[in-house]
C-alpha cells in the first residue's frame, strides 16, 4: 500500500509530467486562458491516462515483451515484438479516446458536451503516450501502471489549472510587448516548475 | 522558384513551428540539456518530417476523410519506428539519453500540424520542401536552446569542456538551474521574446 501511496505522491508532485518533463506542453500553452476549460481539460486527461495506462500494460505484458508470447504456444516465446510498442500504444490510445466519447457521448452528455472539443485532441497529447512510455521504460506492473497513470493525469491537471489560474490574473498585467502571449507563459511555466522542484526533497 | 524557397525559409524565422505556432514543445524542451542529443533529435525530426510530409502528400488523394487522423498516425509511427531501430543500432548512447523522446516524436504536434495543414492539400515536392523548413526551424529553436544550456550549465559544448568546472580546478560554476527544466522554460520564453522584438508582426494581442 506504501508503495502505490509513495508512486503517486511521486507522480503527481516530484516528477510531475508536465513540469519536470514537458509532456504535453502544447495542449499545455494552448488550453491554460481559462480556468473552467482548463479543468475540464485536465479531467480528461486524467481519466484516459489512468485507463491508458494500464491497458497499454496488458498489451505490453501479453503481446510485446520478450517472450510475452509464450502463452500463445511455446513457439512463440522467442519473438520479442517490443519495437511494435509506438505503433500499438498509439493506436490503442487513439481507439480508447474514439471509445471515451462515444461512451460519454450516449451516458453523460452532460460531461461530453463539457469536455467536447478536448476528448479528440488527447489522441495526440504526447503526455498520454509518454506515460505508457515511460510504463514500458519502468517495467511497472498492473496495479503500478494503473497509479502511475492516475498520478500522472493528476499531477498534470494541477499544473495547468494552476497555470490557468495565473494567466487569468495576468490579463490586468502590462507586460512589454513582445513577451506578451506566449513568451510570458514559458517563464511563468519556469517559475512554477522551480515552485514544484521544492517537492524534490519529499521523502516517504 | 520563389514559392518553394518561401515555403522553405518562412518557417525558420517567420513562421517558426515552435515560437509562433507553438507546436513541438515537448521535445523541445526534453532534449536540448546537451549539443549533441538536441542536434540528433533535430535530424530525427527533420527525417519524419520530410518522410511523412512525402507519403502523405502522395496519398492525400486516397486517403478518406473520416479516418484520416489514424492513417496519419500509422505513417508517422512507422517512420518513427525506424528512426528509433536506427538509433539503437548506430548511437546506442544518444539513444538511451533520449529514451521515450524519440517516441514522442509521434505526438509532436510539428509533424501532425504540418500533415494536416499542408501535405494534405499540397503536391508531395512542395510537402517535403515545407517539410524541411518546418523541420529547420525547429532545429534552429533546439540547437539555440541547447548551446546555452550545455555551455552555462555544465560549461562545455558537444561534451567538450571549454569553460573549466570549480569541481576540477577550474573557475567556473555552472548554473545548475540551466540543466534543470525551469531553465528551458525561460530559455525559450526569451527566445520567444527576442523574435517578436525583433518581428514586431507576431506580438499577440489580446
Amino acid at each position: 500500500m506504501e508503495h502505490y501511496l509513495n508512486l503517486a505522491v511521486k507522480a503527481i508532485f516530484v516528477e510531475n509530467i508536465a513540469l519536470a518533463f514537458f509532456l504535453g506542453m502544447c495542449s499545455f500553452l494552448a488550453v491554460s486562458k481559462r480556468v473552467s476549460t482548463a479543468l475540464g481539460l485536465g479531467l480528461a486527461v486524467i481519466f484516459v491516462l489512468t485507463v491508458t495506462v494500464p491497458m497499454n500494460n496488458l498489451v505490453y505484458v501479453y503481446a510485446l515483451k520478450p517472450g510475452a508470447l509464450a502463452w500463445v504456444s511455446p513457439a512463440l516465446a522467442s519473438k520479442d515484438l517490443s519495437f511494435l510498442g509506438f505503433l500499438t500504444f498509439i493506436g490503442t490510445i487513439a481507439a480508447l479516446t474514439q471509445i471515451v466519447e462515444m461512451t460519454l457521448d450516449r451516458f453523460a452528455p452532460a460531461l461530453y458536451a463539457a469536455l467536447g472539443i478536448f476528448l479528440p485532441l488527447i489522441a495526440v497529447n504526447c503526455a498520454i503516450l509518454g506515460a505508457s512510455l515511460w510504463m514500458m521504460e519502468r517495467n511497472y506492473n498492473l496495479a503500478e501502471s494503473a497509479v502511475f497513470g492516475f498520478g500522472s493525469g493528476v499531477g498534470w491537471a494541477l499544473a495547468i489549472v494552476a497555470l490557468a489560474g495565473i494567466r487569468e490574473r495576468l490579463r490586468y498585467s502590462n507586460p512589454p510587448e513582445g513577451l506578451r502571449g506566449l513568451g510570458l507563459t514559458f517563464i511563468i511555466v519556469g517559475l512554477m516548475a522551480i515552485g514544484f522542484m521544492a517537492f524534490a526533497g519529499v521523502q516517504l | 522558384m520563389s514559392k518553394s524557397r518561401e515555403a522553405l525559409i518562412d518557417p525558420l524565422f517567420n513562421n517558426n513551428p515552435i515560437a509562433l505556432q507553438v507546436l513541438g514543445i515537448c521535445s523541445a524542451l526534453a532534449v536540448t540539456t546537451k549539443m549533441d542529443t538536441a542536434l540528433v533529435m533535430s535530424a530525427a525530426v527533420i527525417f519524419v518530417l520530410l518522410f511523412s510530409n512525402l507519403f502523405i502528400s502522395v496519398l492525400r488523394n486516397q486517403i478518406p476523410t473520416s479516418i484520416r487522423i489514424i492513417v496519419q498516425l500509422v505513417i508517422i509511427a512507422s517512420l518513427v519506428i525506424v528512426v528509433d531501430e536506427v538509433l539503437k543500432a548506430y548511437l546506442f548512447d544518444i539513444s538511451k539519453q533520449l529514451s521515450v523522446f524519440v517516441g514522442l516524436i509521434i505526438t509532436n504536434c510539428i509533424i501532425m500540424g504540418r500533415a494536416e495543414a499542408y501535405a494534405m492539400q499540397n503536391p508531395p515536392g512542395m510537402s517535403v520542401i515545407d517539410g524541411l523548413g518546418n523541420g529547420l526551424g525547429y532545429g534552429v529553436i533546439l540547437a539555440g536552446t541547447a548551446v546555452l544550456r550545455e555551455l552555462f550549465g555544465s560549461g562545455s559544448l558537444f561534451s567538450v569542456q571549454l569553460l573549466p568546472l570549480v569541481s576540477e580546478g577550474g573557475w567556473y560554476t555552472p548554473n545548475g538551474l540551466m540543466v534543470l527544466s525551469p531553465g528551458a522554460f525561460f530559455i525559450i520564453g526569451f527566445f520567444i521574446w527576442g523574435i517578436r522584438t525583433w518581428k514586431p508582426e507576431q506580438v499577440e494581442q489580446d
